[in-house]
């Protein structure tokens, strides 16, 4: 019973999309966990810029006054 | 109350400078990422191409390199949430509750994964799509614990109360996992009994097991992967909380 490999023994309709859902759902993942970091970071830069100019501190003192304020 | 400054100390001193755990978690995303890829790439090839196609169910059964792994991932990230849970009330260190938080969207997928991929096997070998054997439920019952927990976890507006709650749920949700482990065993299913077992001899061909095991260590790999990426993402998150707070205070 000689089938191509894309064929799967006459199971291609079953084997493919489980593979290929696999793929979907771990790249998904994978990817929209990646824009999610990049875009926190980007808004954590923007507030770290913000915050340092208003008080014109340098990075270390303005750490600990926000730790001292923070809940 | 000194213990309560303790505590309160531990967090704040974590999220103004996780640097060590950063650090840390940069060192080893390069390998894990590695040991994902190059482990998923050969565990698809060997199970696809490489090794035989079963004597009774011809190549369908190939889906078992994707199904397996995926329930077992399914299963471990739950224990590993259950486990952080329990860290963060007994030792209330925030990256226990971040970890719990961090794995939960994966374990979800994972799960999805495993009925999605459990059905597309089940429809041509069982012959239907869906079936309440006690296996099966469980594994759904596992995916409504992910959601919950999911929903649970960002139900509040201080995140603290949302890890104790979530935490909860996984506390009592872990008495599933159990279920689901011996539910072949307990019950007259139609899932079919453990392949790989610490007691038995396993009950497939030794070339098959080469791909499920790289599989297996390969989903391991990508957990940790995605993992790293969400709790930079969590302290990220957390940094952003505390600097608006601190901003509208002054």
């Amino acid at each position: 019973m000689e089938m191509s490999f894309f064929e799967m023994g006459g199971y291609a309709a079953y084997v493919w999309p489980a593979f290929g859902v696999g793929a979907l759902v771990m790249i998904g993942l994978l990817v929209l966990s990646i824009r999610r970091l990049r875009l926190r970071e980007a808004a954590l830069k923007r507030l770290e810029a913000v915050g340092g100019g208003r008080r014109g501190h340098s990075g270390a003192v303005d750490e600990q006054k926000q730790e001292e304020v923070a809940p | 109350m000194a213990t309560r400054k303790m505590k309160f100390s531990i967090g704040i001193h974590f999220f103004a400078n996780p640097a060590r755990f950063l650090r840390f978690a940069r060192g080893i995303y390069p390998w894990v990422a590695a040991i994902a890829v190059t482990c998923i790439f050969a565990g698809l090839v060997l199970g696809l191409a490489v090794v035989p196609a079963d004597y009774r169910q011809g190549d369908a059964y190939r889906i078992i390199f994707i199904h397996v792994p995926s329930s077992w991932m399914a299963l471990m990230v739950y224990v590993i949430i259950a486990v952080a849970s329990a860290a963060g009330f007994i030792w209330r260190h925030p990256l226990a509750d971040l970890i719990a938080k961090s794995s939960a969207p994966i374990g979800a997928c994972f799960t999805f994964l495993s009925l999605v991929t459990g059905s597309l096997w089940g429809a041509p070998m069982w012959g239907t799509w869906w079936v309440w054997d006690a296996r099966v439920t469980s594994m759904l019952v596992l995916f409504f614990l992910y959601l919950g927990y999911i929903a649970l976890n960002s139900a509040y507006d201080d995140p603290t109360k949302g890890a104790r709650a979530s935490a909860i749920l996984a506390l009592v949700g872990i008495v599933n996992i159990p279920i689901v482990k011996f539910s072949v065993d307990w019950w007259n299913t139609l899932h079919q009994p453990a392949t790989l077992s610490k007691f038995d001899r396993p009950s497939m061909d030794s070339s098959m097991i080469a791909p499920l095991l790289l599989m297996v260590a390969g989903f391991i790999a990508f957990y940790l992967v995605v993992l790293i990426i969400r709790l930079r993402s969590e302290i990220a998150a957390r940094r952003i909380r505390n600097l608006r707070i601190a901003q509208v205070g002054n």
